[in-house]
């Protein structure tokens, strides 16, 4: 009897022949296990693959969750209506953990590991603007979520599109002609002192001065900050209107401290809707914005006289006319931002077909026919009300709300035109090559 | 700012420190509130490391779950927010404490203690924390309804009353705390396993058992903590992040294991944040504490209040 077989027994040493049938097998059960795909051929009966990147978790996961269920319910719907060129569509969503860095690998993951013909979905600006390269090395389509200047702004790439969503700087040029005409010319800046909050102080800042009012104090707030009252004092005595755009957790500490320092005796406050969604504005140390005004893309509160869209929209997507989700009030959505999921993956469906897009080999034909795309009527795929699409900018342009709080709930006072939300730019996406 | 103000009756001299005096007020009141946030939740960390010499990542974690916990005993109790806060104050900690036990037993145990291994161990257990966390309550922030709402109103602005009355808990809190190591037996047991675990050992005193209890003793403190601060936050499951990283640099600085040397520094610490962000910028006031971290590990190791490693 030798050494060895006295430490490891013979029946569980590892023989060439063992190891090769392992490995076989772990190769077998990888091609056979999810995630991966054979795409030899692509079959006319294969479905759709549309990549969502989704922020399941991180600081935008509140927001990620009614993306995914305004997600869903759209794709149902779409299916049930037969899918997109005959084709049913399937989601693979993944998890970007709201990170720059970790969402350039999701669209990695999609383009190579799960063979999708696009993706879509991203919301928050910085992630979109660590994944926007990347898709465009790919040359994936990316159609973002996201509401940020970005793609607009002639930045990022010809693969990139905002189809379904506003970007900040049309939102503000609406806002600014109300805002002097009604509330004050003397406005005081809160943002986050971030890509998002920059866009708000630059295009704000030029908006109200084409008003003939001035910006008097811009108070930028770092996104982690907890704790808000020292900020309050760098607003000036004789301020008009206190403008606000928050983002994060903190937002209902900041509304709480707002009203701590000022009690019933304060300027007018404007404020946009990203500050509270998710939120009941019924939620305690909100009492403070009673009266108060918010722009909202889209109403959370359908009021007297929703459209039929709107009703259908709210039906399908398992949200009441508070905003919050039929199977528990509490749970209040993202409503200003959840219907651009929807509605770009009607653009998607609409822009596929017209491309009569096959598979991965037509993306540049289905990039021109995103392009293409001009008016976009109000309907049960654009509840949220018509829009027109500009090809050069890859961006939508559509309709702003004003709302104003009373009784804790949003009262609609104003809805802006598509004029109003436009802006001139030289920027082309379409001379880049595809 | 008010000397901006037109056809204003004060020369600017006068005007300028008829501003300041407000701002100078609200940033020591604001700086006040700071210290005591940052003393209560550094207070629990600060046991945990002055007896068992362990560092416990998870300590935000505990937090976070304190100030869930609170906002979850809020929804589901009855009559108002007063009852509910002190419910919560009763089973948030021993909530809490409870994990930390079975933590206790389950890992800090089995690892024999060891410091490296407890880092590694509460960095996963941090994870795991969280996680559950967003899996159970959701990824939205949480608002809890303060006890009572006054407002005290100055001349110049307007206050929490229930941030003032954070301060003065927290106050009664790090006395009762003090009271024990200081006076009483459990105390006296406490600082002698501190002083030499095999000394105590030798003496009869149960180690283990005494660790166990500090361990349950520094997590239910830091929940009470949260319970109290929520209030003027709000809960969420990213929120452990912040008191984990401020309660080590007040540790550090006061002294790691020191209980006055926390206190001291967490005072300085707050109040110099508060000045500092009011008058300057936030960001300033972050680059100080960070500095003054740095400063003290150079020049000072053991902080301000430790004593060098045996």
């Amino acid at each position: 009897m030798s050494t060895t077989k006295l430490i490891v027994p013979e029946k569980k040493r590892i023989t060439r022949r063992s190891a090769l049938k392992l490995a076989g097998a772990g190769a077998a059960s990888m091609f056979a296990g999810p995630g991966f795909v054979r795409y030899a051929q692509a079959q006319s009966s294969e479905p759709i693959r549309i990549g969502f990147q989704v922020h399941k978790t991180g600081i935008g996961a509140a927001y990620g969750k009614w993306y995914g269920q305004t997600t869903d319910a759209a794709v149902k719907l779409i299916n049930e209506a037969g899918g997109i060129t005959g084709r049913p569509v399937e989601i693979i969503a993944e998890d970007d953990a709201t990170d720059p860095g970790r969402g350039a690998e999701v669209v990695e993951k999609f383009a190579t590991q799960h063979k999708c013909d696009v993706a879509f979905g991203t919301l928050f600006s910085h992630v979109v603007m660590g994944s926007a390269p990347r898709a465009g090395e790919l040359k994936l389509p990316y159609y973002v979520v996201s509401e940020g200047h970005h793609v607009a702004s002639g930045k990022l790439n010809r693969y990139t599109f905002q189809p379904g969503i506003t970007d900040v700087r049309s939102q503000v040029i609406a806002m600014a002609p109300w805002i002097a005409k009604n509330l004050g010319k003397k406005v005081a800046m809160i943002f986050p002192d971030f890509a998002f909050g920059y866009d708000h102080r630059d295009y704000f800042s030029a908006a109200i001065k084409a008003q003939g009012g001035e910006v008097n104090a811009l108070i930028p707030i770092p996104p982690t900050e907890t704790s808000f009252s020292r900020y309050f004092p760098q607003i000036p005595a004789d301020t008009e209107v206190i403008y606000h755009v928050m983002v994060g957790p903190a937002v209902l500490t900041f509304v709480k401290e707002l009203g701590e320092y000022y009690g019933s005796n304060h300027p007018p406050l404007f404020g946009f809707i990203d500050s509270l969604e998710a939120v009941s504005l019924k939620s305690p140390g909100l009492e403070f914005l009673e009266g108060s005004y918010f722009w909202e893309a889209y109403p959370r509160y359908a009021g007297a006289k929703p459209s039929e869209f709107d009703t259908f929209y709210r039906g399908k997507v398992g949200v009441d006319q508070y905003g919050a989700s039929v199977s528990d009030a509490n749970d209040v959505s993202t409503y200003s931002h959840m219907f651009g999921c929807w509605e770009t993956l009607y653009i998607i469906k609409q822009a596929m077909e017209a491309a009569g897009y096959k598979g991965p080999d037509d993306r540049a034909k289905l990039i021109e026919a995103t392009e293409a795309i001009t008016t976009i009527p109000e309907g049960n795929e654009h509840p949220q009300g018509d829009k027109v699409f500009n090809g050069k900018l890859h961006q939508v342009f559509g309709h702003q709300n004003i709302t104003q709080v009373k009784g804790g709930l949003g009262e609609l006072v104003y809805r802006t035109t598509i004029e109003e939300g436009l802006y001139d730019s030289t920027e082309d996406y379409t001379k880049m090559a595809l | 700012m008010a000397g901006r103000r037109p056809g204003h009756p004060f020369s600017s001299r006068t005007a300028s420190l008829l501003a300041f005096f407000p701002h100078l007020l609200l940033a020591i009141l604001e700086g006040t509130v700071a210290a005591a946030v940052l003393a209560l939740s550094a207070l629990g960390l600060s046991l945990v490391f002055g007896v068992m010499r362990v560092v416990n990542v998870a300590h935000g974690e505990f937090f976070m779950l304190g100030a869930m916990l609170a906002w979850w005993i809020a929804k589901m109790v009855p009559g108002g927010p007063a009852i509910g806060f002190v419910a919560a104050l009763v089973v948030a900690p021993l909530a809490v404490g409870a994990l930390a036990f079975i933590t206790e037993r389950l890992l800090l145990r089995r690892i024999n203690y060891d410091p490296e291994a407890t880092i590694v161990a509460t960095i996963g257990l941090m994870f795991v924390i969280q996680q559950l966390a967003l899996s159970m309550f959701g990824a939205d922030a949480k608002a809890v309804s303060a006890p009572f709402t006054y407002r005290i109103a100055l001349p110049w602005f307007g206050f929490s009353g229930y941030k003032l009355f954070v301060v003065v808990a927290s106050i009664l809190i790090l006395l009762g705390v003090w009271w024990v190591l200081a006076k009483t037996k459990w105390g006296l047991v406490m600082r002698v396993t501190q002083f030499d675990r095999e000394t105590a050992t030798a003496f009869g005193i149960p180690v283990t058992q005494v660790y166990s209890a500090v361990f349950v003793a520094g997590a239910a403190l830091v929940a009470v903590a949260a319970v109290l601060i929520v209030p003027i936050q709000q809960a969420h499951y990213l929120m452990g992040l912040d008191p984990l990283l401020m309660s080590f640099i007040v540790v550090i600085i006061g002294g790691l294991g020191s209980i006055k040397g926390s206190v001291i520094a967490a005072v300085i610490i707050g109040l110099s944040d508060g000045i500092i962000s009011m008058f300057f910028s936030p960001t300033l006031a972050s680059i100080i504490a960070t500095l003054a971290v740095a400063l003290v590990l150079v020049f000072r190791p053991q902080g301000l209040f430790g004593v060098p490693a045996r």
